[in-house]
């Protein structure tokens, strides 16, 4: 396959520049960052006994996530953005480096980090008999809330999603995806996280649903003290949501900015038209279109 | 202090969500009920066909028994497989919850799940056939049935691990201990009648304490005190079965953490 970065080198063409950023938020580099990862690194051994080999899915990955930042890592499929966000999520054990979450040591202080953050994975995991009440419930009770309190909050929560009380009673095997993962988000909200892990929490999503999602997301920016950690295939939603956007390619990441400083970066450099889907192509060497296709090869090393 | 209270309050998560799902399951929870009822009968009823009024305790007793016996090890050892197929494994342990909270709770679950599930199967029994208890001494069989349930809290903390470790062969490798267990306690049969290599193995079975010391105290009514040879064993794999297990289970977390396996599959 010829990648952009394979293409010659001629004199770029030259499109207009961006536009300017959609936030005017301004963001401290003072004090304590929200999430410090610094040369991280995890390695898999895959395979059955006869052909193992050591697949490398995150590589001396370095990020620095200030206080209220939205930070987007974008890649494809087996690229390694699950794998960075399980190790910050306390899921996986790191091999070599450091994760700080607010000042706390992942691996020293492990119950203190996983206090304040929360995950939203691609996949809502509930118990899927159980209906979204009895769901919370079990979390509120983990995290050590009141569930009468809980339920409340959910309530307001999933009202501002655009999911009814009425519905919350019944299974959630019963809902449709993008309600579940709905629920989902609420399930990660009411612990109040400082932290926000959104794993891919639009894919598979109807457009209704996924903008109900991103407005959501747009609204915690703006109103909450929570820091969000989002990784996505949909370039749109992140050029959208984010503050900040690390590429990861191949377990390190490429290059780090904001959208607008990367899509620039693009139609200066390449000569591309500045888009999140020209930046994708020149940093990861591959179009969405093969990401999306080689999801059944790659995602188990993800 | 503090930190005991909400590690407390966190474990009752465990029991308030397994109550729920077995009330949203509870059509396979009747199937179970209605299986281990069946199941207890038919064996019993081959003491009742004989007249033998001693082989029929000893049958009810190994049925009544185990299945409570079973029924708490099942629930324990599949804490980990089940959150694995429902897809919630990676949520569980990312909440701030203590492995031992997790574990308390599932245990007073299991426990209270497999007496009630135990009493239903004992009520169809004594229904069912006239059961001559006129000697039993029932403060002997609830001794034994607290000390055997706390040696299987023990083996199935243990269990747990497996799942854990091997992610599909996990959960059906702790089918075939089961059913090692079952084999090798003497549940229907006097251990002395099985292979000695298996009798050597009979002894590693805490069910095998529970139910020799059950029988002796509700079919020839004896004390406590004249069966220390059952209580021992009982009580040493109580105290070192449920920190090993739990000290197990932390190491196991921490290699399914170092290679991903608490990642979901299927």
């Amino acid at each position: 396959m010829t990648t952009l970065l394979e293409q010659p080198k001629t004199e770029p063409m030259r499109w207009p520049a961006p536009a300017p950023s959609r936030t005017n938020r301004v963001l401290s580099d003072d004090g304590v960052p929200a999430l410090l990862v610094e040369h991280v690194t995890k390695q898999f051994v895959v395979g059955s006994r006869r052909k193992r080999k050591t697949v490398m899915a995150v590589n001396d990955v370095t990020i620095r996530i200030r206080r209220g930042e939205i930070y987007g890592v974008l890649g494809a499929n087996g690229s390694g953005k699950s794998t960075l966000i399980r190790l910050v999520s306390t899921l996986l054990t790191l091999d070599t480096g450091r994760v700080e979450v607010f000042g706390h040591d992942i691996e020293r202080d492990e119950m203190a980090v996983k206090r304040v953050i929360n995950r939203v994975s691609v996949d809502a995991a509930f118990f899927k008999k159980l209906s979204p009440f009895e769901n919370l419930a079990y979390a509120a009770r983990l995290y050590g809330m009141e569930p009468r309190a809980a339920r409340a909050e959910a309530i307001s929560i999933l009202a501002r999603l655009g999911i009814g009380e009425k519905r919350l009673g019944r299974p959630l095997e019963q809902m449709s995806r993008g309600m579940q993962q709905k629920v989902a988000i609420a399930r990660a909200l009411l612990t109040s996280p400082t932290l926000l892990l959104l794993d891919e929490p639009t894919t598979g999503l109807d457009p209704r649903s996924k903008l109900d999602v991103q407005t959501f997301i747009e609204e915690l920016r703006d109103t909450h003290d929570a820091t969000i950690v989002l990784t996505t295939h949909d370039l749109a939603e992140a050029d959208r949501l984010c503050d900040r956007i690390g590429i990861i390619n191949d377990g390190r990441i490429v290059v780090e900015d904001t959208p607008e400083a990367l899509k620039a970066k693009v139609a200066e450099e390449h000569g591309l038209e500045p888009t999140m889907e020209s930046v994708f192509m020149t940093y990861t060497g591959r179009s969405l279109d093969d990401d999306l296709g080689d999801n059944e090869d790659k995602d188990d090393e993800d | 202090m503090a930190l005991m209270t909400r590690e407390l309050k966190a474990s009752f998560a465990f029991v308030e969500r397994n109550f729920n799902l077995t009330k949203r399951y509870w059509g396979w929870e009747v199937a179970f009920l209605v299986y281990a009822v069946a199941g207890a009968l038919a064996v019993s009823l081959i003491g009742a066909g004989q007249g033998d009024d001693r082989l029929l305790l000893t049958l009810v007793i190994g049925a009544v028994f185990w299945n409570y016996l079973s029924v708490v090890f099942s629930f324990i050892a599949e804490t980990v497989s089940w959150e694995r197929w429902e897809g919630t494994l990676e949520y569980t342990f990312m909440a701030p919850v203590r492995r031992y909270a997790q574990m308390l709770g599932s245990t007073v679950y299991a426990v209270a799940f497999g007496f009630v599930h135990t009493v239903v199967v004992l009520i169809v029994l004594a229904l069912f056939f006239e059961l001559d208890l006129t000697r039993a001494n029932f403060a002997t069989a609830a001794v034994f049935m607290v000390l055997g349930s706390v040696s299987f809290i023990g083996i199935g903390i243990m269990t747990a691990i497996l799942p854990l470790m091997y992610v599909e062969r996990g959960a059906q490798m702790t089918f075939v201990l089961q059913s090692v267990l079952l084999l090798i306690s003497g549940v229907y049969y006097s251990v002395d009648i099985l292979p000695g290599w298996m009798q050597v193995l009979s002894n590693f079975s805490p069910a095998t304490y529970v139910l020799h010391g059950v029988r002796a105290g509700l079919i020839d009514g004896a004390g406590i005190t004249s069966l220390l040879g059952d209580v021992w064993p009982l009580l040493l794999m109580g105290i070192v079965f449920i920190p090993l297990g739990l000290w197990a289970f932390g190491r196991a977390e921490r290699y399914a953490k170092r290679t991903g396996k608490l990642k979901r599959v299927g």
